[in-house]
């Protein structure tokens, strides 16, 4: 059988990522702590990601609440138009969006930064250092990932909705107050809370898989690219699956 | 033909007993035995993918032998914890062949990574001049704000050997030390492995194969053939060699 059939190396790959997931949970709340390198991550992780996913964000909401106006005037809702957008941007659209973003920019860079540490020589001569490399390089940045993706969805949401705000003023009025009255009033808490939770896991889902892939990167050079590329394909596809399973949780939680 | 010559400069620093080595069906140490004496510089001479990087790897405890005993300035190394064996590596230096300094850090934060990490109590004054020292060993002190892609191959170099000297070791371990160096580099970086080897009395684990280096800072070779120990004498002994698998190295 083709080997790129078979499904003994997926199997073997999720084997390994599920040990080295595992390792993470073992070590993260283990001494020494790397405080400062998690604050150096954590700006580097979050607050540069800022300017990135507040772009896509106030797009998305604008571009969004543009493309459903029309139906909207079609149906007679326009005025509900707020209210959809935002439920569909809380809910589901800003948290999977920011992810992806996040997936692509830091992904990709935690997997080549390792990957290329690793061919190096860099990790090894960490280890020589007297320091752990799995808790100063891997566990600072999937803890920081974590952390960070979500106050990054918070924000990206905001930034969204004030570009849903002008989109929906493009070719209507309607007040600053009005328009976040609408917003607040249809949200629930059950809307918000799942949402927000799930970042945790994608956010920790994009820090595992670029630490896994670069800190077993192998061939040299090419094995870094192949590195950063994986770090992002399989983030985002966990995203995605991720999602689909909190779907159907919050749905048996009652959620929804 | 295993010509153990021990060359009696001093107490053995490092002791390899018995060592073996296998990746899968690949035998890549045999029984390798070997003593590093205080102030002695050894040299280990072998083909490529002989076993060299993995003996030196074994020595600093990055890889683990499936056999044998390694002992470091009389601390068997088999079975000691995580934090006794960086107490043991504290006391060694290792330059890497790809010189190993973290891009993104100053020369500055390269030499006070192990400073730093190797938990030693100093303030910011000491810990400030040991890194001018260590760049002052090695003629780079102007480098200390700069970042290594600012730095040709041989300054790298030199900053790594700075990086290792910065704790004061008492063994160091090369590998490849002239690897990838212009000839003129390459002489400048051995002859700095001696000034070193002078001024503070470390012993050495060269692992080369640049003859010329091999000729000048070695005061014995090893050659390390199918995974085992084939020669240890003085560089003058092993050319006077009429051994087929001995001189082929020296030709």
């Amino acid at each position: 059988m083709d080997e790129s059939l078979s499904l003994k190396p997926f199997l073997k790959e999720t084997g390994k990522v599920s040990k080295f997931t595992i390792r993470y949970l073992s070590k993260w709340f283990l001494p020494p702590y790397e405080i400062k390198e998690l604050i150096r991550q954590c700006y580097v992780i979050g607050y540069k990601s800022l300017p990135l996913v507040g772009l896509t964000g106030f797009i998305m909401g604008l571009v969004l609440t543009m493309q459903l106006r029309p139906f909207m005037v079609e149906y007679g809702v326009e005025s509900r138009l707020p209210t959809i957008v935002g439920i569909a941007i809380i809910r589901e659209i800003g948290p999977v969006i920011t992810a992806l973003i996040f997936a692509g920019k830091i992904g990709s860079s935690i997997g080549a930064e390792l990957g290329s540490m690793k061919v190096t020589e860099q990790i090894d001569a960490m280890e020589v250092s007297g320091t752990n490399p799995f808790k100063y390089l891997v566990v600072s940045r999937v803890f920081a990932t974590t952390l960070m993706l979500p106050v990054l969805a918070i924000l990206s949401d905001a930034i969204a909705l004030y570009g849903s705000y002008l989109g929906v003023n493009i070719k209507g009025e309607t007040s600053f107050k009005l328009f976040w009255n609408q917003i607040f009033e249809a949200l629930e808490f059950r809307d918000v809370l799942p949402a927000y939770i799930k970042t945790y896991f994608f956010g920790f889902a994009v820090g595992i898989i670029g630490c896994y892939k670069g800190f077993f990167c192998e061939k040299g050079t090419e094995g870094v690219g192949q590195s950063a590329n994986a770090s992002v394909v399989i983030a985002s596809v966990l995203i995605f699956i991720l999602d689909l399973l909190s779907v159907q949780i919050t749905e048996l939680l009652g959620f929804n | 033909m295993e010509n153990i010559s021990n060359s009696n400069l001093g107490k053995a620093v490092i002791e390899i007993k018995n060592v073996s080595k296998s990746f899968g069906d690949n035998h890549v140490l045999i029984d390798f035995n070997l003593t590093l004496n205080k102030k002695e510089n050894i040299v280990v001479l072998g083909k490529s993918g002989s076993g060299k990087s993995v003996l030196i790897k074994c020595i600093i405890g990055l890889l683990k032998p499936d056999k044998g005993s390694i002992t470091i300035l009389g601390n068997p190394i088999n079975d000691v914890t995580l934090t006794e064996m960086d107490k043991i590596r504290a006391k060694i230096g290792f330059l890497f062949q790809s010189n190993a300094l973290y891009d993104s850090m100053s020369v500055r934060e390269n030499l006070e990574f192990p400073l730093r990490r190797h938990w030693i109590k100093i303030n910011q004054n000491q810990v400030n001049e040991m890194v001018l020292q260590a760049l002052e060993d090695v003629g780079l002190k102007h480098t200390v704000d700069m970042m290594p892609i600012e730095l040709s191959g041989g300054m790298r170099k030199r900053i790594a050997l700075a990086r290792t000297l910065i704790l004061k070791p008492e063994i160091i371990l090369y590998d490849e030390p002239t690897t990838g160096l212009d000839p003129i580099t390459a002489k400048e970086i051995i002859n700095l492995m001696i000034t070193i080897k002078e001024k503070y009395n470390t012993a050495s684990l060269i692992i080369s194969h640049d003859m010329n280096c091999v000729k000048i800072a070695s005061d014995r070779i090893v050659i390390l053939l199918e995974g085992k120990c084939y020669a240890i004498d003085s560089y003058e002994n092993l050319t006077k060699s009429n051994d087929p698998k001995v001189k082929q190295f020296f030709e």
